[in-house]
């Protein structure tokens, strides 16, 4: 320390020159390889786009566009002046099954988040949370075929004597709830958990009571996050596929009689890219059509939870 | 230091509005006398037993009966007993970790928020048991309110979090107005009442503070505890709210606990020096109050060694 007792201005100059030594050349390293790997998640996405829009370009020289977007018959595989390139049943087709998933999910998810966080015991946390992150983790294979052999048959036609098809948009649905349900309910607990105790203190220390504390103080503190976690729920039920395959059908449905088979605009890419199909033909393009539709609507969806989100965002500190 | 005029048996409207449980205080008055003096032993001095002093003549609001807070079965607070008085400055003083904040949260049932915690003895609040099994803890809080450490207004305009506590309640009447005379209380109205919409984070610390004592007021509690209003505040804000607790004084009582020794002496009527006391037997260290008495006896003529060392700034 005698430096430290030196007058100021009395000790010897400090160097302060950059020198070269290994650990300046390491960390220059690790930038150079920071940026390549950031280089190449851009350029991936650059490309995806690029290689969509090509296809999709080529798609509307052939297929007018307004015929494309407000045409309601939507049978781009069949065979002569059958064919026709309406996309909105598909677009319905996609919002209805999302819509019967959140409908399912959001009070399921919403619920449990609001036990877990307000209400559960440590104890019962300790067990319902990792149950949630299983739920998570199923394949969504298997959740289409439970689906398929279970919730039609079983559910839906014994036990609640519904004459649903075999194929069919409630079991979809019901399935797409489930496999969103994980996502909605940990996102809002943990918007919930952040939401600071001093928050809660406060309210309680007005006399409000437990319910009154939860719903008018720590779930308003809350929302953006659980907000976020709902748009994000709801991008993975619009572009979910293999749940909808496999349960839903292959019919895009213009209708809303959750009975009936639907079809989504992911399961259609799908089922058309597993098909005999050549390639640049006009079936083949339409693939790339509604993938460009599907990423659209996506991409509109987030904006708007991100617009929502900075609106509403509360800060606490 | 600020000499405290003694003030007439007044102004008790402005408490009219009874818990709908008919939780009301009891008329005050009868209690006169009684209660004063509890604990153990007169002399105070003794360790152990809390002490308390009859000193001014208002009757107590809360009678506090050798009470044991405990956080599982770590004993926190230990064997306290002492009368609070109505329409005083109770200040409660003491080194870090004596307890202050877990007995103050005593006082208005806020422990039942913490798990662990579990309260043995007795709280008296206008004559009525607060632990008692068919007292209500929310009505308890509605009667009296809390002001804490660190401002924690709501993520919502001024407005709305002045109208929390009167909405959560069920208090009719007109609530602009009730949220201006409680902006008004608060020593905050002229400086918010062109923003009332606005989000109340977007005000200064100080102010926020005295938000969330505006908040406290608007509805009409009978005691207000404050633990450590001031002490993330400039001394500017610090004077507000302590000319503030003034005011409130003519209606309301008021314990705060602080680390300002000035701003005890300043503010208060009586003081209570809490201080830590390590078991010899198991090591365990716990809270006790070792003097209870006018605040100017206690910072001017302690009867207790410790109390001195701390009052002047010889902590050991
Ligand atoms: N939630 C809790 N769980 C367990 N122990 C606690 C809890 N809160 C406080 N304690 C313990 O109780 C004792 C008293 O704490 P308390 O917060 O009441 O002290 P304090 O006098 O307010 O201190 P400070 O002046 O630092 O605020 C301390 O030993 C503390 O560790
Ligand atoms: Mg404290």
């Amino acid at each position: 320390m005698e430096a430290a007792s030196d007058p100021p201005g009395g000790g010897p100059r400090p160097n302060l020159t950059r020198v070269r030594t290994p650990r300046s050349v390491g960390e220059s390293a690790i930038k150079v390889l920071l940026f390549v790997a950031a280089l190449i998640s851009v350029a991936t996405t650059v490309g995806i786009v690029v290689s969509l829009a090509a296809e999709t370009i080529e798609f509307f020289s052939q297929v007018g566009i307004f015929e494309y977007l407000l045409g309601t018959k939507w049978t781009p595989l069949a065979g002569g002046d059958q064919k026709s390139f309406g996309v909105l049943p598909l677009i319905s087709g996609t919002l209805y099954l999302t819509a019967l998933g959140l409908i399912v999910a959001v009070p399921l998810g919403l619920g449990s988040a609001v036990y877990l966080a307000e209400y559960a015991s440590p104890r019962a946390r300790r067990v319902i949370k990792p149950v949630l992150e299983l739920l998570a983790g199923i394949p969504t294979i298997v959740l289409g075929y439970f689906a398929l052999t279970f919730i039609t048959p079983v559910l839906l036609q014994g036990i609640l004597g519904i004459e649903v098809q075999i194929f069919n948009a409630l079991s979809a649905g019901l399935a797409l709830g489930v496999l969103i349900l994980p996502v909605v309910a940990t996102l809002a607990d943990d918007s919930l958990r952040a939401v600071p105790a001093s928050l809660r203190e406060g309210a309680f220390g007005l006399g409000a009571s437990k319910p009154q504390v939860v719903l008018r103080v720590v779930f308003p503190a809350a929302l953006s996050g659980i907000v976020a976690g709902l748009v994000l729920a709801a991008s993975r039920a619009i572009g979910e596929t293999v749940v909808v395959l496999v349960a839903g059908g292959a019919s895009a449905n213009l209708g809303i009689d959750p009975r009936e088979s639907f079809q989504n605009m992911a399961a259609f890419i799908a089922q058309t890219a597993r098909g005999d199909i050549a390639a640049q033909s006009v079936e083949f393009l339409t693939i790339f059509a509604v993938g460009t539709t599907l990423f659209v609507m996506t991409l509109i969806l987030n904006a708007i939870s991100i617009r929502f989100v900075r609106r509403f965002q509360q800060v606490y500190e | 230091m600020k000499q405290v005029t003694e003030r007439p048996e007044s102004s008790s409207e402005g408490r009219s509005a009874e818990s709908a449980a008919g939780a009301g205080p009891v008329p005050a008055g009868t209690q006169t006398g009684n209660g004063r003096t509890t604990g153990p032993g007169t002399d105070p001095a003794a360790a152990g037993g809390g002490t308390a002093k009859p000193s001014l003549d208002t009757p107590p609001v809360f009678e506090i009966e050798n009470l044991n807070v405990r956080y599982g079965d770590k004993l926190a607070v230990h064997d306290v007993s002492f009368g609070i008085e109505e329409r005083r400055i109770t200040a409660l003083i003491g080194a870090s970790g004596c307890g202050k904040s877990t007995f103050i949260r005593s006082l208005n049932r806020m422990n039942d928020l913490i798990p662990s915690a579990t309260v043995d003895g007795s709280v008296r609040y206008h004559g009525q048991d607060l632990y008692a099994s068919e007292v209500d803890a929310v009505l308890v809080r509605k009667r009296i309110g809390m002001v804490f450490q660190k401002p924690n207004p709501f993520p919502k305009s001024i407005y709305d979090n002045i109208a929390f506590g009167p909405r959560v309640l069920g208090m009719d009447g007109d609530m602009d107005e009730i949220v201006e005379r409680a902006l008004r209380r608060g020593a905050l109205w002229d400086e918010v009442k062109d923003r009332l919409k606005t989000n109340a984070f977007g005000m200064s610390g100080g102010q926020q503070q005295r938000l969330c004592i505006a908040r406290a007021l608007a509805t009409d509690p009978d005691v207000i505890l404050m633990d450590e209003p001031a002490s993330a505040l400039d001394p500017i804000s610090t004077g507000r709210i302590e000319d503030l607790m003034f005011e409130l004084k003519e209606r309301v009582s008021i314990v705060i606990v602080t680390h300002n020794m000035q701003q005890a002496a300043r503010v208060s009527d009586m003081t209570a020096f809490f201080t830590v006391v390590v078991d010899e037997a198991s090591g365990h260290r716990h809270g006790e109050v070792v003097e209870y008495d006018e605040t100017e006896k206690v910072f001017t003529n302690p009867s207790d060694e410790r109390t001195e060392a701390y009052v002047t700034g010889r902590v050991g």
